[in-house]
């Protein structure tokens, strides 16, 4: 299953044995990374290309529209569903670095669209929803790889986020990504599968019991001596960042797309 | 409430009606702030939820199981009139007599008739959500006739003066030495008093809880209790229970009445093959509970010769009408989302001003009780919608898709009252933000906001701390990143260029011929 890639060779640039060689890639950004971790999508861009696929980046996207149709606004969330519909719909292969955004485009849009009535949204919806995938489903399931050639010497601890986790459904994915990563010490999370309690407009609405739930699991990724806290959603590492910092602590939060976009040689 | 002019025969509850309860995150911050109650939450629903994810994992048809479960339950809700009139008339043809109550009021009412017929002052009670839901024991305390509960949990409640904090288990939200302190300060002015010397030896509490109870089962004529399932081919009632006191209930006495909710009809007893399964290792995290009681109406010479049922719809038939919120009515309140959600764990039940807290509460009360009221309107916002609920669900509900359409709901009525109430913020909020996402350029100049803040913020700080409100809410105990003074769609545009697939020229990857999309 995993075809170890390695850091980038002369002869790997000339051979077209790469695992995603002849594939692209359309990137489905995210709002929240477009605009607050460019790095994120930065790192999914460095981390495809490695592997051979061709990465593209149709501009006329802009949200999954979560946050209005969690928040009960469906007629709000449309604007986003017809985007995203009208962005992605010449790609076979939308990947995104969000466990969270990947599951609202899959769960959520064709049931907005079909809330419309027009047969051609539910179409185009339902077409884009079966081609999005997380990046760790698209790195496992579409090119075989579980080692991408990354490096990360570093203490690290994995959160998988709720969506990931329960939505999307990625697995044990990213832990076979994460064990595959060269120098890297991969301790478990006590009551890892706990929610943050980000919950998008919960943090707001109910922010006291957000902060007390943002609060434990930032007990427990303090007890793992870890440097690093890594998730597939950056919008729950900003919650769980958001107690780190505000604690002063020296854990730093971390997309997984970043760890496997590190080699050995961006390091030195 | 009524006048308490004359001495009350049981423990008064905490006064006010449920309905009336603040919204869920007043309530919400008000029990966060009880350290003892939230050590014994964590506590509690820790050890139940482990447990139970140790006994489910022994079946490898758990997940055939819950799909059974699920496909009874809507075989049932499709035809509910059906089976409630089969349900009818077995239940006469066995003797007991069948009684039909739209609501609260009707059922109490219906209930309180049927006990001042025996000429008798109290009644012995197995734990039943049904009777808490239509605050049975309150009604025939207006009436004065002492309602005593039974179970070892339902009683701390009561004793303690108190309200049921969870379906199962209804004084999760007290430790042993609380429970002390109520048997020694309590039992006595109601009955049997508690030993003098008591401590918070558990196998004692239980022991003076017997001791307290012996004497209510023995001189009871009349027992009330709900019905876990409802057996429309044979006309049986089930109950399943862990401590005994629902089968000293439901054979001592002359007279039984028993209040259920009419989802709780299963067409054959053969169903009960898969919710005796579902049902324990989901509630109490046991194989088998045990004690399963069934009876069939009325036996000569065993049992309780006068046998009632009353059927009661109170909002349930409301949430049937919904194609999507009746899933909710596939409930068999076991608790096991309550025991697994954070949310529960952090603040407890009394927080979602209901006898149905945790997230079928927050999916249950909003459709049976409706969205009038301020605490009804709040519950679907509180969760994270993290899934875990979904998951335990042995009858599948998609509680979590279930939130979002009540939120929706929500939503819609807040829009329908404008007449009345102050224009609300987040609707303007949404409606222009959902608008800058219907075309890139717009969220291009929105985040020009976000890349100038950055730019000027970002001389000085890479981290933010209080921040006005609507941000305040976050910024209150949470820091954020200084925004980046470039997104990554200038980035790419600067770098690759405006095609959506990278330039012809220097950053391709060296050796990589550019494809048409395939």
């Amino acid at each position: 299953m995993s075809t170890p890639a390695g850091p980038p060779t002369a002869a790997d640039a000339a051979s077209t044995s790469l695992p995603g060689t002849g594939i692209t890639v359309a990137l489905f950004a995210t709002c929240v990374n477009d605009t607050l971790f460019p790095g994120t999508p930065k790192a999914v861009v460095t981390v495809l290309e490695r592997l051979g696929c061709r990465v593209v980046f149709p501009r006329e996207q802009t949200c999954c529209g979560q946050m209005f149709t969690n928040t009960g606004y469906f007629d709000e969330a449309l604007p986003s569903v017809r985007a995203y519909a009208k962005a992605f719909a010449d790609y076979d292969y939308i990947v995104g670095p969000s466990g969270s955004c990947v599951g609202a485009v899959r769960d959520q849009h064709p049931m907005l669209a079909r809330r419309t009535g027009d047969p051609g949204l539910v179409v185009a919806s339902e077409r884009v929803a079966a081609r999005t995938l997380d990046l760790s489903e698209f790195l496992v399931d579409v090119l075989g790889v579980t080692d991408v050639g990354a490096s990360f010497p570093h203490r690290v601890t994995y959160h998988p986020t709720c969506h990931s986790l329960r939505v999307t459904r990625v697995g044990d994915r990213p832990f076979r990504l994460l064990r595959a990563v060269r120098g890297l010490d991969l301790v478990d999370l006590p009551e890892a599968e706990q929610c943050c309690g980000f919950g998008g407009t919960f943090s707001l609405k109910n922010a006291d019991v957000s902060v007390a739930m943002a609060n434990d699991k930032a007990d427990n990724v303090v007890s793992t001596g870890a440097e690093y806290v890594v998730a597939g959603d950056n919008s729950c590492l900003l919650n769980i960042g958001g107690v780190l910092a505000r604690r002063r602590s020296s854990v730093t939060p971390i997309h997984l797309a970043e760890i496997l976009a590190s080699t050995e040689e961006a390091a030195s | 409430m009524s006048e308490q002019t004359h001495q009350r025969l049981t423990p008064a509850p905490p006064s006010g009606q449920l309905i009336d309860s603040p919204r869920f995150p007043v309530a919400a911050k008000h029990e966060l702030g009880n350290a003892q109650q939230r050590a014994n939450l964590r506590h509690a629903t820790h050890t139940i939820r482990d447990k139970r994810a140790r006994v489910v994992g022994e079946l490898d048809n758990w997940e055939q199981l819950r799909l059974a479960g699920e496909a009874i339950k809507n075989k049932v809700l499709r035809n509910l009139p059906d089976h409630l009139v089969r349900l009818e008339a077995s239940l006469t043809a066995n003797g007991a007599t069948v009684h039909w109550a739209r609501d609260a009021a009707e059922a109490n009412r219906i209930v309180v008739g049927l006990v001042q017929a025996t000429g008798s002052h109290e009644v012995v009670k197995v734990k039943s959500m049904a009777t808490q839901e239509i605050e049975l024991n309150e009604a025939l305390e207006d009436a004065g006739i002492a309602a005593w509960e039974t179970d070892l949990a339902e009683l701390i409640v009561q004793l303690g003066h108190d309200r049921p904090s969870h379906i199962l288990v209804p004084a999760i939200h007290r430790n042993r030495t609380e429970v002390r302190d109520i048997f020694r300060e309590e039992m006595g002015r109601y009955g049997t008093p508690a030993p003098p010397d008591l401590d918070d030896n558990p196998a004692n509490l239980a022991n003076a809880a017997r001791g307290h109870l012996r004497d209510k089962f023995m001189r009871a004529k009349v027992a009330v209790s709900g019905a876990n399932f409802a057996i429309a081919d044979t006309g049986s009632l089930v109950v399943v229970e862990s401590e005994g006191n629902g089968r000293m209930c439901l054979t001592l006495p002359d007279t039984l009445i028993s209040v259920v909710g009419v989802e709780k009809v299963l067409p054959s007893f053969d169903d009960l093959e898969v919710f005796l399964q579902l049902l324990p290792r989901s509630s109490t995290a046991e194989r088998m509970n045990p004690y399963t009681s069934i009876w069939s109406g009325r036996r000569e010479g065993d049992g309780p010769q006068d046998v009632h049922v009353v059927l009661l719809d109170n909002g349930r038939t409301r949430a049937l009408a919904d194609r999507e919120g009746r899933q909710a009515l596939r409930c068999i309140r076991c608790s096991a989302c309550l025991n697994i959600c954070p949310v529960f764990e952090k603040v407890g039940g009394h927080a979602y001003g209901s006898v149905y807290p945790g997230p079928i509460g927050a999916i249950l009360n909003p459709q049976i009780r409706g969205t009038a009221s301020e605490v009804d309107r709040s519950l679907p916002f509180a969760s994270t919608l993290c899934g875990a609920c979904g998951d335990v669900c042995p009858v599948r509900i998609p509680i979590p898709e279930l939130l979002v359409h009540l939120r929706h709901e929500v939503v819609e009525a807040k829009k329908a009252d404008h007449g009345v109430h102050l224009p609300h913020a987040e609707p303007l909020m949404m409606r222009s933000g959902g608008w800058v996402m219907g075309d890139h350029r717009r969220l291009e100049a929105a985040q020009r906001a976000s890349t100038l803040g950055g730019g000027l913020l970002g001389r000085f700080t890479d981290h933010l701390g209080p921040l006005p409100w609507p941000l305040s809410a976050w910024t209150s105990a949470r820091d954020v990143p200084t925004p980046p003074t470039e997104t990554f769609r200038e980035w790419w545009r600067r770098v690759r260029g405006d095609d959506p697939g990278p330039a012809a020229s220097g950053d391709t990857p060296a050796g990589h011929t550019p494809e048409e999309t395939r």
